[in-house]
């Protein structure tokens, strides 16, 4: 029995090896979206709006193709992407959704009253249930979600200008046009 | 011919490991002299050959040599010569060979400082070493050649990351390599032991040294990476619990822990099989580290560009070194037997609790950097964690253990006297009391874990100075009887109180993050801003040419009370090669508060986002990591790790057979 303990430490690598190994098969990506949701209908949310009152729902945005981006206050990739976002929404026009994970009302009007507010609107993703839906892996994450309520692309970790000359905005284009 | 140079000597030294991680160990089971020195030479040997490697590198990359790829991919001619020379570990190849340099270093340091340690154990301890060498080696050889030619030679290169262009993070790297890489000499150690199936106070001893040295190194990088993001990254945090982050900091947590359970065994001879497996997940967090980083699993803010082959092979050699070891200690371990025993209220108690707190603490940061990867391997959805759980489940752990660190060194060996110890102790409640008192009345009952922490920080350092008094019996004895005390108190018990005090330090500075005040404003030239009593005045923003880049610079005045205290320039920083953008922000101390400047983008019509903060204490993290790894340097000088040794236990030697006989 004594010698088992001894054993433990070695059994318990033997796991994270095994999750390790698990994590590097071939073609396995973590910045991937799960392939279920691309080009399938967005998951459903209703969430309270954080200014203004009423709701931000996935129904509510359908009718127009979309970005839906999950920021936080608490995030540091956030601030580094927030410019890029404010190009976005003020030069180009684009229609930005802003959906706060796990965020405190207060904390995120906060961040949005120092670095500028992008977002149309915001929805409060309090308890990070609609995060889970989307399958949020880390915020930032970015979704084109076309006229449909369909999820089009998806962005992990903060947009570049490169990402978003390249894809988000010829995406854009062609969901508007079709 | 100097890269090919360079290739050769690497493959040399692999040569030269495969003999050292054998012909020693062999020798030492066969107590054939001859063979156990052998491995003192090869370690020699191969510091020469990883050094010469290393030079070889440095030198394509000084003289711009194009026909390297890795000086292609990561350096320019128009690059200054600092940044030419740090280019070298800012890549991923260059890094993994600074990493087995550090490697080759620590073990002809060994080598060399190991005059009085038996030569079997000396032989051993080399042979890990090698062995560890020959598998990184084969790494960099197979999978991250950083020696590799381009042709044709392209007419410049592509030039280095402009955020890595800095003199923070240019030596960032080899501090907090030699702290990830120092804690192999502890690991070989412990292994070692293992093999011989013996650990005994002189071990401790021996190990003790090396373990304080590479925590030394280990702190100082983390504090310099901390740094650098402060200043650097423009919005004034200091740590963002990202994985690489975390990476460095779960070694420093099991290591500290293991600087002071090794304590426990030099003196009383117990919590050995404890130790040894402290040693061996220390370095093993570094290894798990490197591969996290490396291999693409976890994905980070500020990760080098990855490749799953590199992972699957840093994955066989974690299988090898963390497995192997740890199954070693499996059938080893149980054989090691406990010496003295002591009541839970002692010195030895307080450092058990110590290393409980700090190996959950550890525990924590692992599950939540590992966290979205497990969720995932079982079919849950994929989320990151970050600051609300961290702050949620660390912080909480800290804080009996920053109560501990004032208690513990009052308590005696074996059996402490627990009131006493806190009836001594009244100074630091009462500090605590008045800081708690005075914080709750400046800040209005203001973020309550925040107050806390100015607390506990004014209770740690009072109690570590009570302690002190207590040791050279100030106002007990005549001044000058305590000052011939405290001139005479070990240089260790002089370590502990710094390297606790500096944790005093910290932790105010830490507290203090949640009193920053912040300012953001788009401003003419002429106009200004109001931060904490501070008037900024934006007086005009002018291009600078740079060495490599261009640069918007903004000269702000900074006024209180109608008189010009400071002007600092905040710099955007543009690099035409890479077309990026840094920030370069302005920071104006009196050590006491951070006037923090940064300059946001600039329009068309001549407006310029002003950004600031007012970070009370926030020079005080820093400077606490300092006076901690000063503490650290001060105990490694204490004169016992030196002439202590010869008075090695004589008990056991003849006692337990080594293995293989």
């Amino acid at each position: 029995m004594r010698r088992l303990i001894y054993l433990l430490p070695a059994l318990l690598f033997l796991v994270l090896a095994g999750y390790f190994a698990w994590a590097l098969r071939p073609g396995y990506d973590p910045r991937a979206l799960p392939s279920a949701l691309l080009d399938k209908e967005a998951p459903a949310f209703d969430l309270a709006a954080l200014q203004g009152g009423g709701t931000l729902s996935r129904d509510g945005l359908k009718g127009k193709p979309v970005v839906v981006n999950f920021f936080a206050s608490w995030c540091v990739p956030c601030r580094i992407e927030h410019p890029l976002l404010m190009r976005l929404a003020q030069q180009d026009h684009v229609p930005i959704y802003g959906i706060a994970y796990k965020d405190k009302p207060e904390d995120a009007a906060r961040l949005l009253a120092q670095m500028g507010d992008p977002y149309r609107r915001i929805g409060l993703d309090r308890d990070g249930r609609t995060g889970l839906d989307f399958g949020v892996y880390g915020v930032p994450e970015t979704y084109v979600i076309d006229r449909d309520g369909h999820i089009r692309k998806r962005f992990v970790g903060p947009l570049t200008a490169d990402q978003v000359n390249d894809e988000l905005l010829p995406l854009l284009k062609k969901l508007s046009a079709s | 011919m100097i890269a090919e140079l360079g290739h050769f000597a690497l493959i040399l030294a692999l040569l030269v490991g495969c003999v050292q991680s054998t012909v020693p160990l062999i020798g030492a089971s066969r107590r054939n002299a001859a063979w156990m020195a052998v491995g003192r030479s090869c370690a020699l040997v191969s510091f020469v050959l990883v050094g010469g490697a290393m030079l070889a590198l440095m030198h394509a990359y000084v003289t711009s040599d194009f026909t390297v790829l890795n000086v292609v991919q990561n350096s320019h001619t128009d690059k200054p010569l600092l940044y030419k020379i740090t280019g070298v570990w800012g890549n991923h190849e260059g890094s993994m060979l600074l990493w087995v340099f550090m490697l080759a270093l620590c073990a002809a340091a060994v080598a060399l400082f190991s005059e009085n340690l038996p030569p079997a154990l000396r032989a051993r301890v080399l042979a890990v070493q090698g062995m560890i060498a020959v598998g990184f080696l084969l790494f960099i050889l197979f999978t991250s050649n950083p020696f590799l030619r381009a042709w044709p030679a392209p007419p410049n290169g592509q030039g280095l990351n402009p955020v890595l262009q800095d003199p923070g993070l240019a030596f960032h790297p080899p501090f907090l390599y030699l702290g990830y890489v120092g804690f192999s000499v502890a690991f070989a150690f412990a292994v070692a032991a293992l093999i011989e199936g013996r650990v005994d106070a002189a071990w401790a001893r021996w190990v003790r040294p090396w373990t304080l040295a590479s925590w030394c190194a280990l702190t100082i990088g983390i504090a310099m990476g901390s740094w650098w993001a402060y200043y650097t990254l423009g919005w004034g945090g200091w740590w963002f619990w990202d994985p690489v982050e975390n990476a460095s900091f779960m070694p420093w947590l099991v290591g500290t822990a293991l600087i002071h359970s090794s304590i426990v065994v030099e003196k009383r001879d117990t919590l050995k099989s404890w130790t040894i497996l402290l040693a061996i997940i220390t370095f093993s967090l570094s290894l798990v580290g490197t591969f996290l980083v490396r291999s693409g699993v976890l994905t980070s803010v500020h990760a080098f560009a990855t490749d799953p082959a590199r992972g699957t092979f840093i994955l066989l050699l974690l299988l090898v070194a963390i497995g192997g070891s740890l199954t070693l200690y499996a059938v080893r371990a149980p054989a090691l037997k406990g010496g003295g025993l002591f009541a839970p209220l002692s010195r030895e108690g307080a450092l058990v609790l110590n290393n409980l707190l700090l190996s959950c603490g550890c525990a924590t940061v692992f599950l939540g950097t590992l966290y979205p990867l497990f969720l995932d391997a079982v079919g849950g959805p994929k989320l990151s964690v970050g600051f609300p759980f961290f702050n949620r489940t660390f912080a909480p752990l800290m804080v009996p253990m920053l109560i501990g660190v004032g208690i513990g060194p009052l308590l005696a060996w074996k059996r402490g006297d627990l009131p006493g110890a806190l009836q001594r102790l009244w100074v630091a409640y009462a500090a605590a009391a008045v800081t708690l008192a005075i914080m709750f009345y400046v800040t209005h009952g203001g973020p309550i874990l925040a107050v806390l922490g100015f607390g506990l920080a004014a209770w740690l350092a009072v109690a570590v100075l009570t302690e002190l008094a207590d040791r050279v019996r100030l106002f007990r004895a005549p001044i000058g009887d305590s000052a011939r005390r405290a001139i005479h108190l070990p240089r260790a018990a002089w370590g502990m109180t710094f390297a606790h005090f500096g944790l005093a330090v910290s932790v105010a500075g830490f507290a203090a993050s949640a009193f920053d005040q912040e300012a953001i404003e788009v401003l003419r030239p002429g106009g200004s801003l109001h931060l904490a009593g501070y008037e900024l005045r934006l007086e005009d923003v002018r291009k600078v040419p740079g060495a490599n880049f261009i640069a918007d610079d903004a000269t702000v005045r900074i006024i209180r009370d109608g008189t010009t205290i400071a002007t600092v320039h905040p710099q955007r920083r543009f690099f035409p090669l890479q077309q990026q953008t840094t920030g370069e922000t302005a920071i104006r101390t009196n050590l006491l508060a951070d006037l923090y400047l940064a300059l946001g983008e600039g329009d068309a019509a001549g407006n310029w986002t002003l950004r600031a903060y007012w970070k009370p204490l926030v020079p005080w993290i820093w400077i606490g990591a300092v006076i901690m790894a000063f503490g650290g340097l001060v105990s490694l000088s204490d004169r016992r790790w030196r002439v202590g040794v010869a008075a090695r236990a004589r008990r056991t030697p003849a006692a337990v057979p080594a293995p293989g006989e």
